[in-house]
């Protein structure tokens, strides 16, 4: 696949856009294989989503991905979110990356910019044990309820499968007002 | 009293041969103004407390094991949880110990309804990571490959969803012109569900002799099976008293939601990644997008109708079109070297071991790449640490999104209408729960 020769330039401008309105708090820009991440200030990621479904246009999320950097060569906290977003009327793709600490995992949920935010954001919760401050109810989805700890993390056995017996009856997602 | 209703007046006597029952009967004999009207037919233990339906995990309408929770109101539904990860395998997990190469086969798994698209995109993500560029004749194959998948996936979608709703036969009618196009991908790729038919920078093997032919032949049930379905269906009262107006949701709605592929286009947003961002040619291609206009289950299935037909011009398209040449990329770094080259140079024999032992070994760093499978965006991110094993491979399955939005569309329907949504939104539970 080639890559369009006008998205290097929209994703120039849209980064030199982001430098100016949110100054060091963009930590970082990843540009490899045409691609183009973000990787900004966790205390920040809010406000730039925000910014960049508001103004920017950018109003389709397509997921929202953990990654345990524990066993890469460089990397600058344990944990990594990254935000892949994408814009219907502009045909354009831009990743928003955080690094987050592991004895400090709180990230701003983004469930009232984007309603796909809700499993996306259950997903890196279960898999990795972000915690999404504000998500409406944030708990465990692919796994069992009874499933303890984080599968996806690097230091979790690959066999290391669980017995998980009980049903959970779905109470308190028929009390969930969204 | 004799002006009460008697139960027995409708029940035939022996010997005569009266209709059971008929609304013109009770109409003619009883006047409804009459005070007494109703007496003894009210049935005092119908009350409005809410009840709890458990649908599923091995309902056979959800096509997968995942479970729907629903406050029921009458036949109303109030609310609805919904429970995935019955089929949660760890794909995400077990891939991060393979090589690249062996992630193949267990992309298979995702939405084995069409494995070869799940192939196709994961190699064409893999390819863009290591700058490879694939041969004109693996292009054209993989293009007709994966609209045959799409035909073949909506067939089962659609004759699902329409059986879900009583109409049995068109289930058949697709599947006879499916079960053909079945054959001709077992004798491509020898398989029927898990096909594993692609390689990085190529294709496992070349197509077979005369399979252009009788995959023209295989082609020629599907415009018949089509325009059967759609004269059973289209102008259907009860279909359409099941789905028109049913889970409806506006393109705002479900863009931020998450949807893409056709579920996205019945809302009447022409959001297809083979016209916006064209890949493996189809920018010289003749076909259209398909989409609706409200957004309903009724749509939903007659738009991948109409998509099918666009596949079937796309295939038509590139049949004959397919250029002689090599199928695999001349790169050392994931083709394997030619069999005669091992057992008689030392180089082949080296780049056969290493290839094989480490395996494929794309540069470090990370990418997203998006292909438009038959349900919507299938996009792999990739991260590479520089050696053969994967850091991490995050799937977006696309109906992963839809059924996010299960539970706010059936909520304040009906509860037959569950199943009416439900499987015009096409969920397989191997992509969704991975």
């Amino acid at each position: 696949m080639t890559t369009p020769s006008n998205d290097t330039e929209r994703h120039d401008a849209l980064v030199a856009d982001i430098r100016s309105r949110f100054g060091d708090r963009l930590l970082d820009v990843d540009r490899s294989f045409g691609d183009c991440a973000l990787i900004v200030d966790r205390a920040a990621v809010h406000d730039v989503l925000a910014y960049l479904k508001n103004e920017r246009r950018f109003n389709l999320l397509m997921d929202i991905v953990g990654v345990d950097c524990m066993d890469l060569a460089t990397y600058r906290e344990r944990f990594e979110l990254s935000y892949n977003l994408y814009s219907v009327p502009d045909d354009l793709r831009v990743r928003v990356e955080i690094a987050v600490p592991e004895l400090e995992m709180d990230v701003p949920t983004a469930t009232d910019l984007w309603k796909s935010a809700n499993w996306a954001e259950r997903e890196a919760f279960e898999m990795f044990g972000f915690n999404f401050v504000g998500h409406p109810c944030q708990k465990r989805l692919l796994t069992h309820h009874e499933f303890k700890g984080h599968p996806l993390r690097k230091d979790y056995p690959i066999m290391g499968g669980q017995w998980c017996t009980s049903t959970s009856d779905l109470m308190d997602e028929l009390k969930e007002s969204n | 009293m004799s002006d009460k209703i008697d139960i027995k007046e409708f029940v035939p006597r022996a010997g005569e041969t009266k209709p059971l029952y008929r609304s013109a009967d009770f109409d003619h004999d009883v006047d409804p103004a009459r005070d007494d009207f109703n007496e003894g037919l009210t049935l005092p233990d119908i009350n409005t407390e809410p009840m709890y339906v458990n649908i599923g995990p091995t309902h056979p309408a959800t096509h997968g094991t995942f479970r729907i929770y629903a406050k029921l109101d009458g036949e109303t539904v109030e609310k609805a949880g919904v429970d995935i990860g019955y089929l949660h395998r760890g794909f995400e997990k077990i891939v991060e110990t393979k090589q690249y190469g062996q992630v193949i086969p267990y992309t298979d798994r995702l939405n084995y309804c069409s494995g070869l698209t799940n192939n196709v995109a994961y190699c064409k993500a893999m390819e863009r990571m290591m700058g490879l560029e694939v041969t004109p004749r693996t292009i054209a194959i993989r293009v007709i490959i994966m609209e045959i998948q799409r035909i073949m996936d909506h067939m089962i979608c659609c004759g699902a969803a329409i059986v879900d709703i009583g109409a049995l036969t068109n289930f058949w009618y697709f599947f006879n012109a499916r079960e053909k196009l079945n054959d001709c991908l077992e004798a491509l790729t020898g398989a029927r569900l898990t096909y594993s038919y692609t390689r990085i920078g190529g294709l496992a093997w070349d197509l077979p002799a005369g399979w252009r032919d009788s995959l023209k032949a295989a082609l020629k049930d599907v415009p018949p099976a089509i325009a059967d379905v759609r004269g059973l269906v289209q102008k259907n009262r009860i279909f359409q008293d099941r789905t028109r107006g049913v889970g409806m949701i506006n393109t705002e709605d479900a863009i931020s939601y998450g949807w893409t592929g056709p579920c996205l286009r019945a809302t009447g947003a022409d959001l297809d990644l083979r016209k916006v961002r064209p890949y493996y040619g189809y920018e010289t291609l003749d076909f259209d997008i398909p989409v609706g206009a409200n957004g309903d289950a009724y749509d939903r299935v007659m738009v991948r109708i109409a998509e099918m037909e666009e596949s079937l011009k796309i295939i038509r398209q590139m049949i004959d079109r397919v250029p002689d040449g090599p199928i695999n990329v001349d790169d050392k770094r994931v083709t394997l070297p030619e069999k005669h080259k091992v057992h008689t140079s030392m180089e082949s024999l080296i780049n056969h071991f290493k290839l094989v032992i480490e395996g494929v070994q794309p540069p470090a760093g990370r990418i997203y790449d998006a292909t438009e499978t038959p349900n919507g965006e299938l996009g792999f991110y990739i991260i590479s640490d520089g050696s053969g094993h994967p850091y991490r491979i995050k799937v977006r399955p696309p109906c992963f999104y839809l059924m996010n939005t299960l539970k706010f569309l059936v909520e304040g329907g009906m509860v037959a209408d569950i199943v009416a949504v439900l499987s015009g939104l096409n969920i397989i539970a191997g992509e969704l729960d991975r």
